[in-house]
């Protein structure tokens, strides 16, 4: 059996405005350049996309399912500026073949720095995720696909069936993605790997000229799907949703290969489709996987670095959790919900500066011109978080 | 090659990159035959040797007396008693002349001691100086064409393939001795008039550029911005024109830090360069009284001498911020070594620069910039804080997080002082012989 399991990633933060050291208002967040973004990308992706999935439903039924993860960030911001993208959201998770993932509310690195946030978090996230489409979680995937033991045993005790994380050369060694896992000390959770090499081949090889496979075809990907039969039981293909018409542009031909690649893989008899939950009840673990340090799904390293790997970045971190006890204890739902919105991973991110590799995925959709800019407006910000605490 | 200046008297920019592309040229055997006007502000050299090759008999100006630089094996020197001087003004010109014909007039020791060079006594002055200072014209531009002859004179006596000429002074010397030799010509960028002046510019000057752009076979700018005013401004078309980013010299060695054990209750923050129109010191001023609004334990050094320093002066004093902006002067040598110790952030808040190397020195001084984005080394830095320089509350609240924030100026640090040592003369001197042999091929 090879079963093709897609995640898609759906995630918009509330991205920073200029704030500079002599402003003194508490309105962090470029609402204008926010909804722009949100609009933009739901006409170019999230609207046309999930008009295929659907069609694709409607199509192969039962054979064919998809999960996703999206953020509260992004719902909270379809909600206000592209309300039809939670609409086409909603039809598909009615459909019974779309699963929604758990994960933080806030896109957050939370469980690096306070468990309690976390678990507020996650609560956060479920609350809005029941509230918008009417289901409740089983499989959690962590920011980022930010994963270890630890992780992985907290989010056992949270009542999860399974777990996400990305296949990492340096934590598989000769083992192959294309099982399912039991994280060591875990009894009851599964743990799914990413496929990174056949879902890069989507993500970001797709419309690369340079590349050896291109133009890729649905007939050639459901070939290597094909000889993951009787090596494997899934293919995780996990990626960013704006990989169909954002990363890949429409004129790629990414939306025609995607219409295309249901029919070819069910061609062979023993291909199915999965969300991630009925893989983990249909598969058994085959063995135990010992990940003590973090992975994560990002850059080249596949660690923390792009979020941690400056100074700026500790800093910033540090000083934002530093907060925690007392913007809780402050009893200021607002300010909870801006400190909570600060969180987000992206503007860590932003202030990477190993942008020389991996520049392009860092660009996206990146506000500044520098990370420097970006630590700088992000400092400003919660300067003024501290002042508004001190009153 | 027409350049400017030698160490120890460097006045800027021009001088440095001349240096440092002719020390790398040198380096990888490119012959060079290095034309340098002496004017009265110019006449130490260190490590010079005069070697006198030619026959002493011959009439002034055919002797073949020339100057060798230690660590420089294949530059030949031949300095010229031309008064031209790298950044000056028709107008400036002319005072600096009236100044200097009155301490002749006074104190005739005083003149004995200031000429000549103090290289080997035994030696005549003016033996090794071709053209004797004595004889000035009397503007600027007569100076500059009557060094124009004296140079087309050297070259009728000296072999050589190409001509590279650096800045309009030397322009019109490189067009008489291309047009005399029938070799090519190549002129080298460092500014234009516009980023001189503004847009007060100099007919007289602009022709003499165009001329000189229009008569070269290639001409090296020092960044695009430069690029982009020669092909805008002077009508030159894009195809004759290449890129050449100035470098700096780093020895790799880690910078002995002699301050490191004084306790300074101040930051500070340094502006380094000459006080004029064009390094935009008004919005140094501006954006410190700013950052002076916000943070008191702040000190802004002006370090640098120009025609804007009084009105600087004056204008501090006025923004209520005179006792927190200090005026040092020109500095020179372990000065500006010393400086750059002390300094937390270093400031270009330049109107125009067509390169700005300013900031690769703060850099390799282990200092955190914050440079004007109309720079041209703001086109190729990346580890450095970029503002417009007229965006004055930008630059104060960048100003601001580099002090307040020391995680942001470690990481700068760290990048800044990997990244400067990218900008190596060798590799420019590489791309220069590129030209040469583009400009040698297709003429």
């Amino acid at each position: 059996m090879a079963s093709v399991c897609f995640y898609f990633q759906v995630h918009q933060p509330f991205r920073l405005r200029r704030y500079s050291v002599f402003d003194t208002d508490t309105n962090y967040f470029d609402d204008y350049k926010n909804a722009e973004i949100c609009r933009k990308v739901a006409q170019k992706c999230y609207l046309p996309t999930n008009r295929l999935m659907l069609e694709l439903i409607q199509r192969h039924g039962k054979a064919f399912s998809i999960s996703y993860s999206i953020t509260g960030v992004a719902l909270e911001q379809f909600q206000k500026w592209a309300p039809e993208v939670v609409d086409s959201f909603r039809a598909l998770v009615d459909t019974g073949q779309a699963e929604i993932l758990a994960e933080t509310y806030y896109h957050s690195l939370a469980f690096l720095y306070s468990r309690e946030e976390f678990r507020d978090q996650v609560t956060a996230h479920t609350a809005k995720i029941g509230e918008t489409f009417g289901v409740r979680p089983r499989i959690f995937r962590n920011t980022e696909l930010i994963y270890n033991n630890d992780l992985a045993h907290f989010v056992q005790g949270m009542g999860y069936a399974g777990i996400c994380a990305e296949g990492a050369d340096h934590v598989l060694g000769y083992r192959s993605p294309n099982y399912l896992y039991r994280p060591i000390g875990c009894d009851r959770l599964a743990l799914m790997l990413k496929n990174y090499r056949l879902s890069d081949d989507i993500a970001f090889r797709f419309s690369d000229r340079n590349w050896a496979e291109w133009p890729l075809r649905a007939e050639k990907f459901a070939e290597w799907v094909n000889q993951v039969n009787g090596n494997g039981f899934v293919v995780n293909l996990f990626m960013d949703y704006e990989t169909f018409g954002e990363h890949q542009w429409a004129d790629s031909g990414i939306f025609d290969f995607l219409y295309h690649l249901p029919e070819q893989v069910l061609k062979h008899k023993d291909n199915n489709f999965m969300t991630l939950s009925q893989a983990a009840q249909a598969y058994q673990p085959v063995a135990e996987l010992d990940i003590p340090h973090m992975v994560s799904w990002a850059d080249m390293e596949r660690d923390l670095s792009a979020w941690l790997g400056n100074a700026m970045q500790s800093n910033a971190l540090h000083e934002l959790y530093r907060l925690e006890e007392a913007v809780k204890t402050s009893g200021d739902p607002q300010l909870l919900h801006d400190w909570r919105r600060l969180q987000t991973s992206d503007h860590f991110y932003y202030m990477c500066t190993k942008w020389f590799a991996d520049g392009d995925v860092h660009k996206y959709f990146n506000p500044y011109e520098s990370p420097y800019d970006s630590y700088i407006n992000f400092m400003n910000c919660l300067d003024n978080v501290r002042s508004r605490l001190r009153r | 090659m027409l350049g400017w200046e030698f160490p120890p008297f460097i006045s800027g920019g021009l001088g440095t990159a001349c240096y440092g592309l002719a020390k790398a040229l040198s380096d990888f055997g490119t012959e060079i035959l290095f034309i340098l006007p002496r004017g009265s502000t110019n006449q130490h050299l260190e490590r010079v040797h005069v070697v006198s090759a030619g026959d002493k008999t011959a009439p002034r100006g055919r002797t073949q007396t020339y100057w060798t630089v230690d660590g420089l094996e294949h530059v030949k020197l031949i300095p010229v008693g031309a008064a031209i001087t790298p950044y000056v003004t028709d107008q400036e010109y002319i005072e600096q002349r009236k100044r200097e014909e009155q301490a002749r007039a006074t104190t005739v020791s005083e003149k004995a001691e200031a000429k000549p060079p103090s290289i080997d006594p035994s030696l005549p002055t003016s033996l090794g100086i071709f053209g004797t200072p004595d004889i000035y014209a009397g503007d600027l531009f007569s100076e500059v064409h009557r060094y124009a002859r004296m140079v087309a004179e050297i070259a009728r006596t000296n072999d050589f393939d190409i001509i590279h000429a650096h800045d309009w002074m030397t322009f019109p010397a490189g067009l008489s001795v291309a047009a005399l030799s029938g070799k090519p010509l190549v002129v080298h960028c460092h500014s234009t008039e516009f980023d001189r002046s503004g847009t007060n510019v100099n007919q007289r000057v602009y022709d003499i550029e165009r001329a000189g752009f229009h008569g070269a076979s290639r001409i090296i700018c020092v960044s695009r911005l430069t690029k982009d005013l020669v092909t805008s401004r002077y009508g030159i078309p894009e195809s004759k024109c290449r890129v050449i980013y100035n470098a700096i010299t780093v020895n790799g060695e880690p910078i002995f830090h002699q301050c490191q054990q004084i306790e300074k209750d101040d930051k500070i923050v340094l502006f380094l360069g000459r006080i004029t129109m064009q390094k935009g010191p008004e919005y140094f001023l501006a954006a410190a009284k700013k950052v002076l609004q916000v943070m008191d334990n702040v000190k802004f050094i002006m370090a640098g001498s120009g025609d804007m320093i009084r009105r600087m002066i004056e204008l501090a004093a006025a923004m209520g911020i005179g006792h927190r902006v200090t005026f040092t002067g020109f500095l020179r040598g372990d000065d500006v070594d010393r400086i750059f110790e002390m300094a937390d952030l270093y400031v270009m808040p330049s109107v125009s620069e067509p390169f700005g190397l300013a900031p690769l020195e703060a850099l390799s001084h282990d200092v955190p910039v914050l440079i004007s984005k109309q720079s041209g080394v703001s086109e190729v830095l990346v580890h450095a804080l970029k503002v417009d320089f007229w965006d004055i509350n930008e630059m104060a609240n960048k100003i601001v997080a580099v002090l307040r924030h020391p995680p942001l100026r470690k990481t700068l640090r760290e990048h800044g002082s990997f990244e400067v040592r990218k900008f190596a003369w060798s590799d420019a001197a590489k791309a220069c012989v590129d030209v040469y042999q583009e400009a040698v091929q297709n003429g």
